[in-house]
Formats: structure tokens, sequence, C-alpha cells
């Protein structure tokens, strides 16, 4: 027997069957049904081992036909279908849709209405980054950030519930102002107490429990690195190309609303801790992002106007003339943009929405490969993608 | 253990033989109740101290006080499940791998020395037996991945195999100073060694002992496969690792082994370095058996503590950790502590 075997460089192997052994990448469905993959995003997997050698995302699993039942609804029945885009931050998605019609029927929108969006959209902003904190810290194994996140998160729940009545699905932005007025039991200090809350005590205790934590660390940095070149070249935005050092930002850079009035930073990757634009970067961004949206709420609800909410009646449709609009707007994880072609009609001919977590996606294809299963969980953790908004 | 011989030798009359049976029997039993009792009595610890981390309660409903029937409930539950074989898997093993892992660790337990003379099996090598008998758990773990004929089953089961047998390693080496010091394998030995009071427990002996206490620690987390070292289950990654494919009973008996092993590697750990049975201001030990499960569920809770806190780390980190640092540390304590003890004057 010992003389028919011989050591090869991939260890014994019998000379007879030498030429019939092959060795070949195993293939691994990950998903759609897997704790790690945010919804039902499904990755098909190619591995030799731990090691990832081809990454391919399928999605349409949570396809909704929304942009066609667009075409079937008029302007302001549409909303709601936004709503359900990125259903973790769904007044960010609101305001997009609301100032593409906006543009195309020339509304102006009262100051007070457009004061209330950026807070409600700031506040959605802040509860989907927490959720991306959490998950993220899931994926990476720590359980209890996730309870942490989820207990602010609640709060900003209860004090969206009040201003629009919903707890998850607000549709509270119309074209020309937005649905409700500030309640009248304190819901302003309110705000402004959570938003303190969070930034003098909650944030430092998530950085102190994850985010400068050693083994968080080890398992981010210099994981998943997308350089500026690939964020451009598959059209990444929000964090993902901030957390990639581009310092772009669309409430900054192409103002929409009231934006360009108020004080802050757009924080970006710096590569503190491992090289510009791996994960530990972009969860960074996010966190960051938060303080930043606490600022931008305190101010915009310091000096908010007295006045009109709205300047259409809500019960009447609106009317669009012809012609066509595109908005883009900073959404809580990148630029959504809306593009609506008008007939005249009550009904658009064609709505085309552009999605950020559908862009940020496709990078998984390039950075993912070489990267450990491990690693892969991170990468996908870290582009912090809603499949309701993917799949539409 | 010697009044039992003598009873049924001497009262019932029976041989050696027989008496020698009928005590192992009554002690496998008494056991194996007790590894049952501790599985749920965990289970639902676990789930108290993680609603305590995380700034919720964990059960409150079942059974009224806080929920203390809800591990009870959930066995039940869980007996009444369907049980699932996939249909290609690999029957024999499938059905074999959950008992054998179970088996590892009650093996185990027989070596415990719980107070002064009652132990289920007073071995010479009782250290060593124990040792030995945990590695079962690993064939366990690698038959089920296997079996299943799941790839995230034996992505698990691969991990876990690696993980656990380097894991060996560092936990034994960092026991053997104790070994050193005592001079026998013996667990009552062992315990024996450490009378009289907090500062002669091995822990406290020496700087050497006290960094093998937490290479022993971290080692313990790594074989018992809890986070953050729970690279066989990774439910983040793996779905649920090795086993995705079972159900009900098969399942419960994992479940079972987990918690057994998690005692059980907490009480090695009161065994060898804290002291065992004494209590720790010498003079006070009226209740030995009380005092040995406190600290070993004080371990335990350490261990949960850890797990609740901790992300995860990525299995060649965790590779990394063992090879390169943990078992040269623990050489260096093994020869540290033999140096110490000689220096010192404790060897004679």
């Amino acid at each position: 027997m010992t003389d028919d075997v011989k050591i090869t460089n991939r260890g014994w192997e019998s000379q007879d069957h030498a030429s019939e052994m092959k060795s070949e990448l195993l293939e691994l469905n990950m998903g759609p049904q897997h704790p790690a993959t945010h919804g039902v995003l499904r990755l098909l997997l190619q591995t030799d081992g731990e090691i990832v050698y081809k990454v391919t995302p399928v999605v349409g699993y949570l396809h909704r036909c929304t942009e066609k039942i667009a075409e079937g609804v008029d302007y302001k029945q549409w909303i709601v279908y936004t709503d359900r885009f990125d259903y973790l931050a769904p007044v960010t998605n609101n305001h997009a849709y609301v100032t593409a019609v906006e543009k195309l029927a020339d509304l102006a929108v009262p100051e007070r209405a457009e004061h209330l969006r950026i807070v409600t959209a700031e506040l959605s902003r802040i509860a989907s980054h927490l959720i991306a904190l959490a998950t993220f810290g899931l994926d990476m194994g720590a359980w209890t950030p996730l309870l942490y996140c989820f207990r602010e998160r609640e709060e900003i729940l209860n004090l969206l519930e009040r201003i629009a009545g919903g707890r998850m699905l607000y549709n509270y932005m119309v074209p020309g102002g937005v649905r409700y007025d500030v309640p009248k039991d304190n819901w302003v200090a309110d705000v402004l107490e959570f938003v303190t809350m969070l930034e003098n005590k909650k944030l430092p205790d998530y950085n102190t429990l994850l985010t400068y934590n050693k083994i968080f660390i080890e398992r981010t940095s210099d994981v998943g690195i997308i350089s500026k070149e690939t964020a451009f070249d598959y059209g990444c935005t929000g964090p993902v190309l901030r957390g990639s050092g581009v310092k772009f930002d669309c409430r900054r850079d192409d103002p929409y609303s009231l934006y360009d009035r108020f004080d802050f930073e757009i924080p970006v990757g710096m590569g503190e801790m491992g090289t510009v634009g791996d994960c530990w970067d972009r969860y960074i961004v996010r966190v960051r992002e938060i303080e930043q949206s606490c600022r931008i709420i305190r101010q915009a609800l310091e000096t908010l106007p007295e006045g009109p909410y709205g300047t259409l009646e809500l019960k009447k449709p609106v009317k669009v003339p012809a012609g066509a609009a595109y908005s883009r707007t900073e959404a809580a994880k990148g630029e959504m943009g809306h593009y609506i072609i008008a007939d005249g009609g009550a009904k658009p001919f064609r709505n085309k929405v552009r999605s950020c977590s559908f862009c940020n996606l496709q990078v998984v294809e390039k950075v993912g490969v070489g990267l450990m299963v491990s690693d892969l969980v991170a990468l996908v953790g870290s582009l912090d993608i809603v499949l309701g908004e993917i799949d539409r | 253990m010697e009044a039992m011989y003598a009873f049924f030798m001497d009262t019932a009359g029976m041989d050696e033989m027989a008496a020698h049976i009928t005590v192992a029997v009554i002690m496998a039993t008494i056991m194996f109740i007790v590894m049952a009792l501790c599985a749920i009595i965990f289970t639902w610890m676990e789930r108290k101290v993680a609603g305590f981390l995380q700034s919720r309660y964990g059960p409150m409903r079942t059974g009224r006080w806080h929920g203390w029937a809800q591990a009870v409930a959930d066995m039940l539950k869980i007996l009444g499940k369907e049980d699932i074989i996939p249909a290609e898997a690999d029957k024999p093993y499938f059905i074999f791998a959950p008992l054998l892992v179970l088996l590892g660790s009650l093996l185990a337990w027989a070596a415990i020395p719980w107070a002064p003379g009652f132990v289920a099996a007073d071995l010479d090598l009782g250290l060593f037996y124990i040792f030995a008998v945990t590695s079962l758990v690993v064939l366990g773990i690698l038959m089920a991945g296997w079996a299943s004929n799941n790839k995230w089953a034996l992505y698990g089961a691969a991990r876990g195999a690696a993980q656990m047998v380097s894991y060996e390693i560092p936990l034994l080496l960092a026991t053997i100073p104790v070994v050193l010091y005592t001079g026998s394998l013996n667990t009552q030995d062992i315990v024996i060694a450490q009378q009289g009071g907090v500062l002669n427990w091995f822990v406290f002996r020496d700087p050497f002992l006290f960094i093998a206490f937490w290479m022993y620690f971290i080692a313990s987390i790594a074989e018992t496969n809890r986070g953050p070292f729970d690279m066989p289950e990774t439910e983040s990654e793996l779905v649920a690792g090795y086993h995705t494919e079972y159900t009900g009973m098969r399942f419960a008996f994992f479940f079972l082994a987990e918690y057994a092993n998690l005692f059980l590697v907490s009480m090695i750990a009161v065994m060898v370095f804290l002291g065992g049975w004494w209590s720790p201001i010498p003079g006070l030990d009226f209740a030995p058996a009380a005092c040995f499960v406190v600290k070993g569920v004080l371990m335990v809770f350490l261990n949960m503590w850890v797990r609740w806190t901790l992300p995860r780390v990525r299995v060649d980190q965790l590779m990394h950790l063992c090879w390169k640092v943990m078992i040269p540390v623990t050489l260096v304590c093994v020869v540290g502590a033999g140096i110490w003890m000689m220096a010192s004057g404790a060897v004679g």
C-alpha cells in the first residue's frame, strides 16, 4: 500500500486515483431565510472552506410592483407606498417623493412644515441608524447593544406616533406640507429632551459597549474595504460612500428643504482603526451621523416658526401639470431619488425610484470576494440594507 | 460512599459485585437527575441574566414568580415536538450524535467532588479522566454536523472540531500547575490541598496560578462553545451550526449538554482553583456541598455575563488566540509555577 501512495502538496493521495481527484468550490446558498441577510436577501456563495470566492446577490423576494402601482393611483395616494420602501426610516422616503411632486406641481411649502419635515426625517434617520448599529452588532455576535438600541428606537417611535399617528409607517408628509401639526402635549420639549439624553448618555454607552470594544474592532477593521473608486463605480451613497472617505451628502451638496440653514457636519470614514472604507468606518459614520442629526433636530425645533403646516387642503388631489422632475434626498441609507413623468392627468405616467440600498448592495459582488464567511456577514451588515427598498 | 457500600453489603446482604453495581446505578441516576435539573435551572438563569444585562425582565409569566417555570414549560413543549430526521441524513449517526454529546459531559460529572467523600467515582486519575471523557463532545458535534447533510451544519461541525480540539490544550495546561502543587490527579486530593481559607485556594497561591486560572476560564468558554467563542453555532453566520437540522428531543439533548458542560467547566474551575467545597473563611465549613454549588453558580454567572456582553471573535482569530497566545502563556505558567514552588519551598 505504501508504494502507490505519494505525498503531494495537497496531502496524501493514491497514485491510482490522483487524476480523478479534483477539488471544487462549495456552492452555498445564504438566504433568503438566513439570520444575517437582513430580510429576504439571497447570496449565492462559492466557498473553499471559510474563504468566499464568488458572491452573487439575488434580489426580488420582496418585490411588490410598487412602481407599477404608482401608475394606477393618484399622486397623494402613493405616499403610503413610499413608507414601505425603507420601512426603518419611512419619513425620509416620504420626503424624497413629496419634494419631487412639489417640483412638478410647483408647490410652495410653509416654513413650519419644512421644519417639521426635517425634525421627523432626522428622527427617522436616527431610528434607522440605531437599527443599523443594533443589527451590525448582532451580526458580530453582540446581543446586548441590539436591545439597547431598540430601547432608544422605541422612544423615537413614541414621539413619531404622537405627531403622525403611526408607529412604523407614518404617511406623514403630503405635497405642500405635512399631515399634522405638532401635538399640544409638550412634544417639542420631549423631543429635545430625548435628543439630549441620546447624545449625552446613550451614545457614549454604545461606544463603550460596542464601538471601541477590542473584539469588535478586530472583527470590523480592515474588513470589507470599499475604496473610493469602487464606491463611485457602483454608485454607493449615504454612509457607505462617506465611510469610504468621500464627503458627499445631499443635505449639504444639493440642499433641499431647509437643510442649508442648519449647521451640521458630515462625518466621513478616516480609517481610524484600519483602512479607509472598512466596516468599522461605515459603522462609525452612522454613530457620528446620529450626533449630527441630533444637532439638526435641536436647531430646527428651537427655530420652529409659527404658521400653517400645509398649503393644500388634505382631501383634494394634487394637480400636476405635464412634465418630468427628478428630486434626490438624503435618506437614512443613502441617496433616494424619485423621477416622475407626469402627463397632466391625476396619475403619474411613470414613477422611477432610485433606491440607495439597491446600489449599495451591488458592491458585495466585488468586495465580498476573498473574504471569510464571517467577514461577508460583517460586510453585508455594514452596508445596512433594507430589502423593502431594494425590491420595492 | 463507604457507608452506602456497607449498607448494601451488610444490611441488604449483597455480595461485593452486586453492591458496586447498585451503588453505581444509584449514583448515575442521581447525577443524571441533578444534571437535568441544572440544565433547566440554568436555562432560566441564562434568560434572567440576559434580561438583567439588557435592561429587560426576561420570562415573567409562567409560574408567577419571575417566570420560574418557563424552562420547565419549554422542556415539556420540546418533548412534544415532532422528531424530524432529514431524508438524506445519515440516520444512525444523526441519532447517536446528541447522545454522545450528552454522554461526554455526563461521564465527566462522575468525578466531581461535591463534598468530602461524596464523589460518584473516586478515581486516582480524576482530573485526567474528566478531560479525557469531555473529548467525546467533539466527536458528537462532528457526527451531528456530518450526518445532518446540511452545509451549514458541516461548517459548524468543522469549526467546532477545530476549536474544541485546540482549546483542550490550554485548558489542560492551565490545570497542570495545580497538579504540580497537589502531586495528585485525584479530584478530592486537589480540593483537600486547598484547605484553610481563601488565601490557600490555588488561584491565590502564586501569580502564575492566578494567570492560569484566567487562561482556564477563557479556554473553558471556548470549550463549552459559548459566546464570544460560539463558533460551532454562530447564529448570525451559520444559521444554527451543527444542530441546524435537529428538532424536538434530540435538540433538547444538545441543549441539555450545553448547560451541563457549562456547569461542568465551572465546577472544575471551582474544584481546581477556587477551593472546591471549602468556604472562604476557615472554620466555617458547615455545608460543603452548598459552598461548592454556590461557587459553581457564580462561575456560571460570570460565564453568562461575558457571553451577553462581548461580540463574537472570528474563527481565525480564535485559533490565533489559542495557539499563539494561550498555549505559550499557559506553558510559561506551568514552568513559572514549578519554579515558584521550588523557590518558596512548597515542594519537599
